[in-house]
Formats: C-alpha cells, sequence, structure tokens
C-alpha cells in the first residue's frame, strides 16, 4: 500500500473534500456534543451556547435524585449479562452441532435456525408477552432476555468459524480420548477467541440499547432497564427540563460510549466481522 | 465414532439453541398466523373463530393503510440515503483526508448509542423557536416551524434520525471492501486516462455491488423494525403522521389490547420481511456470486 493511489484527491479538490466531510462529521456528533454541553452546564445555559458558560456537576445530582438511574443500570448490566452468557453457551453448542456432525435433519434444522434473522424476536412482541405470562416471567431479567438467547446470528457465526478449524486437530483430540464437549472446549473455543469477542460487542451494544420489547415486558423499577427508564424519565416526569433530559441521556449512553471510545478499533472491526457473512 | 452416536451427539448440541427458537421464534410466528383468525379473548369471554374478520377489519382501517403507506415512505426515505451516505463516508474515509480517525469515529458513534437516549436530543433540535434547528434557521432569518408538530414534516424528521443513526454502521463495510479493491486497477484506469468519476462508476461500484446488496436487505429490514425513536419524537403523531407499522402492533397490542387485530398488522410484518427475504436469496444469492 505504500504506492501512491493514482485518484487520491490533491489540490482544490482535496481542501473541498476535506471540508465536505469535516462538515458531515460535525453534523454527526452534534447531538452527542450537545448532549455533553447541555449536561456539564447550568440550565440557563442549556439552549444558549456561550463559550464562558460556568461548569457545573449539579445536573447530574439532580438527575440520580429524581430517578433511580442507579438500579435502571443494575438491572440493564443484568439483563445483558444473562442474554449473553446463555447466548455464548447455546451457540456455541449448536455451531458445534452443525459445523462438525453430520446428523439427520441437519440442513432442516440450520434453516429453521437462519429464520430467525429474518423474523426478529423484535417483531413478535404480542405473541411472546402472552408466553411470558403463561411462564410467569413477565417484569424480570429472564423475561427480557429469553426471546434472544438462541440467537440465529450466533450460531451462523460460530459455525463458519468452527468450519474453518482443521479437522485433524479435532481428530487428534479424539485420539487422545477427549469427548465432543473436551475437544469443543479444548480446540475449537480457543481458536475461535477474536470472533467471540465480536460477537460479545456487538451482542452488548444491540441489548445496551434495546428498547421496545423490555418496554413490553417489564412495569416495575426493579427489572426496568436502562433505555425504558430514561424513557419514562423523559417522558412523563420532567416536562421539558433540557438539561436533566441530557444529562439522563448521557448517564444512559455514557457505559458504552466510553468503552467505544477506548476500545474504537476493536469495536468497528467487531462490527464488520459480525455484518459480513 | 458409530452412526448412531454422530445422529444422537449432533442432536444433543443443537438441542437446546431449537428448543429456545421455536419458544420465542417459530411457535410465536405460527401463533400470530392462526390468533389473526380469532377474536380477542375478553373477561371471561374467550376467543371464538372469526375467519377473516380482523383481515376485513385491517383493510377498512384508515389507520392501518396510513402506517402502510408512512412505513414505506420511511422506507424509500431511508435505505437509499443511508446507502448513498454510508457509501460517501467511506470514500472519504478512504482517501486518508486529515484526521480520518476521527471522522470514522464520528461516523460510526451514533450506531452504539441507544435510540431512545440521543431521540431525546434530536427532539431538542427540532423544537419550535429555541431548538437547534430554529436557532440556525433564525440566522437566516428562517420563521420558528413545528418540524414534529406538522403533519408536512414529522416523518421527515423521524427519517432524518433513522439515517443519521444508521449510516455510520453501514459505511464500515462499504469502508471494508473499499480497502479490498486491488490497487493495481486504479493504477490501470489511470494509464488508460480514466476520470476520476468513470473510475468509481466503471471499477468500484460495480466491484461493491455485494456490499451494497447486503446493505440494502439490512437497511429494507430496519425500516420495518426501527420504531425507538417514534416513541420519543412523535408517539405516531400528528394524526396518525408518523405511525409505522410496528409502532402501530404496539399501539394495537399494548394499548387498546386488541391482540387479534395486532395479530393480523404482524402478518403484514412478517409478510414484509419474508419478501425482503426472497429478495435476499432468489435475486442477490443468485446474481452477487463473485463476492
Amino acid at each position: 500500500m505504500s504506492r501512491p493511489d493514482p485518484y487520491a484527491p490533491r489540490g482544490l479538490a482535496l481542501t473541498l473534500e476535506t471540508a465536505g466531510a469535516w462538515l458531515l462529521a460535525i453534523v454527526w456528533i452534534a447531538p452527542l456534543a450537545y448532549a455533553i454541553w447541555t449536561a456539564f452546564h447550568p440550565q440557563e445555559f442549556s439552549t444558549r451556547f456561550v463559550w464562558n458558560a460556568p461548569l457545573t456537576l449539579e445536573n447530574f445530582a439532580r438527575v440520580l435524585e429524581a430517578a433511580p438511574f442507579g438500579r435502571y443500570m443494575l438491572n440493564t448490566f443484568v439483563y445483558v449479562t444473562f442474554v449473553l452468557a446463555c447466548q455464548l453457551v447455546l451457540c456455541t453448542l449448536a455451531a458445534y452441532g452443525f459445523a462438525r456432525y453430520d446428523f439427520f435433519g441437519a440442513n432442516v434444522a440450520f434453516a429453521l435456525v437462519l429464520a430467525q434473522l429474518m423474523i426478529m424476536p423484535d417483531v413478535l412482541i404480542v405473541e411472546n408477552y402472552r408466553t411470558m405470562t403463561k411462564l410467569d416471567l413477565v417484569d424480570t431479567a429472564p423475561g427480557i432476555a429469553l426471546p434472544y438467547v438462541a440467537s440465529a446470528f450466533g450460531v451462523f457465526l460460530l459455525r463458519q468459524t468452527f468450519k474453518s478449524v482443521p479437522k485433524e486437530l479435532d481428530d487428534a483430540a479424539r485420539v487422545e480420548g477427549a469427548s465432543p464437549l473436551q475437544t469443543l472446549w479444548r480446540v475449537y473455543i480457543p481458536l475461535a477467541r477474536p470472533v467471540y469477542v465480536a460477537y460479545a460487542l456487538v451482542s452488548i451494544s444491540y441489548h445496551w440499547n434495546n428498547f421496545l420489547w423490555p418496554l413490553i415486558v417489564t412495569n416495575s423499577v426493579e427489572a426496568r432497564p436502562l433505555t425504558v427508564g430514561l424513557q419514562i424519565f423523559a417522558g412523563v416526569d420532567q416536562g421539558i427540563d433540557w438539561s436533566v433530559i441530557c444529562t439522563a441521556t448521557l448517564i444512559s449512553a455514557a457505559p458504552l460510549l466510553v468503552a467505544f471510545l477506548m476500545f474504537q478499533r476493536q469495536f468497528v472491526q467487531s462490527f464488520m466481522r459480525a455484518g459480513i457473512r | 465414532m458409530t452412526r448412531l452416536s454422530r445422529h444422537v451427539t449432533g442432536w444433543l448440541l443443537v438441542l437446546p439453541a431449537m428448543a429456545f427458537l421455536a419458544l420465542f421464534t417459530h411457535w410465536p410466528a405460527l401463533a400470530t398466523f392462526i390468533d389473526s383468525f380469532w377474536s380477542t379473548p375478553k373477561g371471561r369471554r374467550p376467543a371464538r373463530f372469526v375467519g377473516a374478520e380482523n383481515y376485513q377489519h385491517m383493510l377498512s382501517d384508515p389507520v392501518f393503510w396510513k402506517a402502510a403507506w408512512n412505513n414505506l415512505i420511511f422506507a424509500i426515505g431511508t435505505v437509499p440515503a443511508s446507502i448513498a451516505l454510508a457509501l460517501l463516508m467511506a470514500v472519504w474515509v478512504n482517501d486518508r483526508l486529515t484526521g480520518r480517525t476521527l471522522l470514522r469515529m464520528a461516523y460510526f458513534t451514533p450506531t452504539i448509542l441507544p435510540m431512545i437516549a440521543v431521540a431525546n436530543i434530536w427532539l431538542f433540535f427540532f423544537t419550535p423557536d429555541y431548538g437547534l434547528l430554529d436557532q440556525l434557521r433564525g440566522l437566516f432569518g428562517g420563521q420558528p416551524w413545528p418540524w414534529l408538530g406538522s403533519a408536512e414534516t414529522a416523518l421527515a424528521c423521524v427519517i432524518v434520525v433513522a439515517v443519521w443513526k444508521e449510516a455510520g454502521f453501514f459505511m464500515i463495510f462499504y469502508l471494508a471492501a473499499l480497502q479490498q479493491i486491488s490497487p493495481t486497477l486504479g493504477e490501470a484506469a489511470a494509464l488508460e486516462g480514466a476520470s476520476r468519476w468513470t473510475y468509481f462508476r466503471r471499477v468500484q461500484w460495480p466491484l461493491l455491488m455485494p456490499t451494497t446488496l447486503f446493505v440494502f436487505v439490512n437497511a429494507a429490514i430496519n425500516a420495518f423494525r426501527m420504531v425507538d425513536h417514534i416513541f420519543v419524537l412523535t408517539h405516531g403523531g400528528p394524526d396518525n403522521a408518523t405511525t409505522l407499522l410496528l409502532y402501530y402492533v404496539y399501539e394495537v397490542g399494548f394499548k387498546f389490547w386488541d391482540t387479534a387485530y395486532a395479530a393480523a398488522l404482524t402478518m403484514v410484518l412478517l409478510i414484509a420481511l419474508a419478501l425482503i427475504a426472497a429478495v435476499q436469496f432468489g435475486v442477490i444469492e443468485r446474481r452477487a456470486h463473485y463476492r
């Protein structure tokens, strides 16, 4: 890649392109920039942008006093962890079965798995709510999590990865007397580590931000995740106090945002790896 | 390994995942179909078979038609715009402009922010008079305008937020694809004296086609399931101007508790998603074989 690209813009074209790219970037980052501005400035500056406006943390104190965001964050954390843990176990087992066992009906079963890539749980809210009522899981972390634990996407991604593992390694483990699960644990899972990281980042981002299903299936402070708590807080309790709304917004996005800023490359590559199938 | 143990072990491995899929995907999809032919049970009155009544009701329900139409406009508004912007961003980031890492970060950040959270900030941008948009327009002498409160502009605002949210996500796929294109192609085109536009149109764009189709399918799916921002920005209003199908399913199913009618509406969504799947497997898998 050291050779010069003959189509790289230069001169005026380069200036124009750089200006356009930065203008778009400013528009794209503006909502976040505004939220940060408003969260750290007193209320009277929430819609007035003066460069020397004083900084304050008072908005955070007001938000945490007005609504149980600590509890919401704990709920989100529990829900996200629960989903991811179940997904990793279920998808790993299924992916291994599909990748290495030519069992009766495997193709039909795999097609049934792929169906979920199109018919996502997001759309089946009415029937899934009925099921959760019957199982008595409404307003619990498993109630939010269970529709997502068997992730077709996870099965697909891991199956691709496991298929690329040399069969000889598998055979070698078998010769030494390893059972299927031991082989999976010692040979396949270590080799698939980057894929697990990618999948985990995508899953965490998705579920941290998930809203519609948690809104439907939770109805108490004890179960509500951040997204739902924020919606209730901003929609009902506050009227329009922008500094408080922006601060709450920032609080709900902060953990993921900080993680993204720290591991930016990792995130982008994970989403890319997860998307290209 | 004996043949029997191969079948048994294989099934045991996939069984847990299959069970959850059956319970929360296959069964609900089937149950949606069945329930759409029954009435909503109320109190002590159980559901009874009503044939196509829910569908007849749907055909005469102006809100359903409004939602379906809105959803079509939403798809037409978001899909091409997201693809075009994603491609533009990818080309810019790929061009090694000053601060390209920062640019990439700025474009990608909306992907990881919760839609429900950022919608609150967009709500401020669209606020009449002192919202950011009207403040900016005020500098040029523009009059305040109720962006979300007027049926003429509300859907457009909802579309803008959706495009903003997903363009940066699609950018990374174009970026990866652009970096896959061999630089020798550019050198050869330059030797032939092709302009940059010709190089893009004749070489890069055709090579990016599989990515474009992939992005197209994903953007189309999103057009039918992205409704979080409606909850914050408009609640479907004014006068159903921004009601999308999934949002209407939510309203009918969980505000009016008419679950049978909600099932019939869900069937429309499932058919829309099935059509997208048909496009993907019918057209794309056959055409895009050169990936």
